[in-house]
């Protein structure tokens, strides 16, 4: 029973990460057609040098995440500590508000976004994609900040205020070394959010701008070459470490 | 801390945040709506009247309707497929492994979901192309698929079986049950709330995928996604965008209202 417990396993996990080394290892074959035998090459990521339409693309997607995290992070910061640390009337419906941008499908928050903001001159381009990645990091945020924020009271904040420390004293000194590896978390949650996001981007972007899941997809549709193999393994790369990071400061679920 | 200034601290904290969402998510849905009623979209001397013509199209035409139906098929095989096989890992995970071993493997299990969810639906053209040859095929966008939200299944499923107190199925055991009836009476049913959760949360972004069955369907993959994205990037025809994305997102919803009292029903226990 545990040995055949353990085979499904290893069969699951196999399903799960197959396709990813395979896709991988095609990276560093030679032949442009994904052709066997495996002969070892580096020619593509040496193209990848090379083409700057990727590389621009990489790098855009690296600011955004960055910028949209580090906003996110801190106004989301923010609202769960108004959500965690007061009673008031709505607070329920503005918990509630937190759902529909994690449950509509993005294909309907992502077009709804390209009408309003064509409608509105914001228009489409880099700073929509901002806007729009922001709004979908903000609901995990507030979530995971707010998680680390429910397993304590403000006690320790009104411990320190009684000895003597002012109110922003209390929260620099108190609050929020409490809540850093929440914050961390988010952060990085953000930034995972934004820099895997394609669908949002897709509709946001303005032609010949755009982030690097955007060309990958229209790289894929014209007719890929093994290069998009090279990016996309250094994308898979960056989201794994970047998890595992994360995975020291959040638990996913269940207890330790 | 008098009322109203803890009410200015309150707006002050939540204000941004809300704003944000306001601005980005909820207007903007609030103006797709109103969209969905134009006959054009209203840009520059263009007359638009408001008309329910999309509306009745998806009703009348079957390339929406039945694509509409496709789509939710395709959701059904998805998601069966994702309950049926994350549920035995989920039952192997809190019951055979322990300690830094199932810490880990949970960790190897959510690790894909939290990478590009393109570049993972390409990985498979890779495989698919190879021996088996199921490119551009209806199982190649429901594995792919599956690939993508098995992660899903397997996590909400695990968390409800960690809840359950071992000494439930104990006592079933020692009152005489079976292995089989201690799982179909005891388990199951305490782990239904996981099993549903993740059933909400796979059905719902697969009614709406568009990406894996363009990448992975060929021409099997025209579906209510598909046909939405078109009309955004492809026809322009925007208000038949937004009226189609409406039509999905009251289906989405149809389905919640239905599994809601269900969902319901097995927290209360």
């Amino acid at each position: 029973m545990r040995f055949l417990g353990l085979t499904y396993l290893g069969a699951i996990l196999a399903f799960l990460y197959l396709p990813i080394a395979i896709m991988m290892l095609m990276a560093f074959n030679q032949s442009p057609l994904y052709e066997l035998p495996f002969t070892f090459d580096l020619v593509w990521f040496k193209a990848l040098a090379g083409n700057e339409r990727l590389l621009t693309a990489g790098w855009n997607s690296v600011w955004i995440a960055l910028v949209s995290s580090a906003i996110a992070t801190s106004i989301g910061t923010l609202a769960a500590l108004g959500l965690a640390r007061n009673e008031f009337t709505g607070k329920r419906f503005l918990q509630l508000m937190l759902f529909p941008p994690i449950t509509i499908p993005w294909l309907i928050i992502g077009t709804a976004m390209l009408i309003f903001f064509f409608w509105t001159g914001v228009g489409r381009g880099l700073h929509a994609i901002l806007l729009g990645h922001v709004a979908l990091s903000l609901p995990y945020v507030i979530v995971v900040v707010g998680a680390r924020l429910a397993t304590h009271g403000p006690e320790l904040e009104e411990a320190a205020t009684s000895l003597g420390a002012r109110p922003a004293q209390a929260f620099f000194r108190v609050t929020v070394p409490l809540l850093a590896p929440g914050i961390v978390a988010a952060g990085m949650f953000a930034f995972a959010v934004s820099f895997d996001q394609f669908i949002i981007s897709y509709f946001l972007a303005a032609p010949g701008t755009s982030t690097l899941p955007v060309e990958i997809f229209t790289a894929i549709r014209k007719g890929f070459t093994p290069e998009i193999n090279a990016i996309s393994s250094i994308v898979i790369i960056i989201s794994m470490s970047l998890v595992l990071v994360v995975s020291r400061f959040y638990r996913f679920g269940g207890e330790r | 801390m008098p009322g109203a200034e803890k009410h200015l601290r309150v707006t002050f904290l939540v204000a941004p945040a809300y704003l944000w969402l306001a601005l980005t998510v909820f207007l903007p849905l609030a103006v797709m709506l109103f969209f969905s009623f134009l006959t054009a979209v209203p840009v520059g001397a263009r007359e638009a009247t408001l008309t329910l013509q999309h509306y009745v199209s998806f009703f009348t035409k079957k390339i929406y309707w039945y694509n509409a139906l496709r789509s939710l098929e395709l959701a059904t095989y998805v998601t069966l497929a994702c309950v049926v096989l994350g549920y035995p890992v989920a039952v192997i995970l809190t019951r055979m492994i322990t300690g830094r071993a199932r810490e880990a493997i949970f960790l190897m299990i959510i690790l894909p979901f939290w990478t590009n969810a393109l570049v993972r639906t390409f990985s498979w053209t890779m495989v698919l192309r190879g021996p088996f040859d199921i490119i551009f095929t209806y199982p190649a966008i429901v594995i792919g698929l599956v690939h993508a939200y098995l992660p899903y299944a397997v996590l909400t499923i695990y968390v409800s079986l960690q809840a359950i107190d071992e000494r439930l199925i104990e006592a079933a055991r020692a009152l005489g049950a079976s292995k089989r009836q201690a799982f179909m009476r005891v388990m199951l049913p305490l782990s239904l709330p996981g099993v549903l959760a993740g059933v909400f949360l796979i059905f719902i972004p697969v009614t709406g995928s568009f990406m894996e069955p363009r990448i992975l369907g060929g021409k099997d993959a025209i579906m209510l996604g598909p046909i939405i994205e078109s009309q955004f990037t492809a026809t322009f025809n925007w208000p038949l965008g937004a009226a189609l994305s409406f039509m999905m997102l009251a289906i989405i919803l149809l389905m919640l209202a239905l599994g809601y009292p269900l969902l319901q029903r097995h927290m209360e226990r």
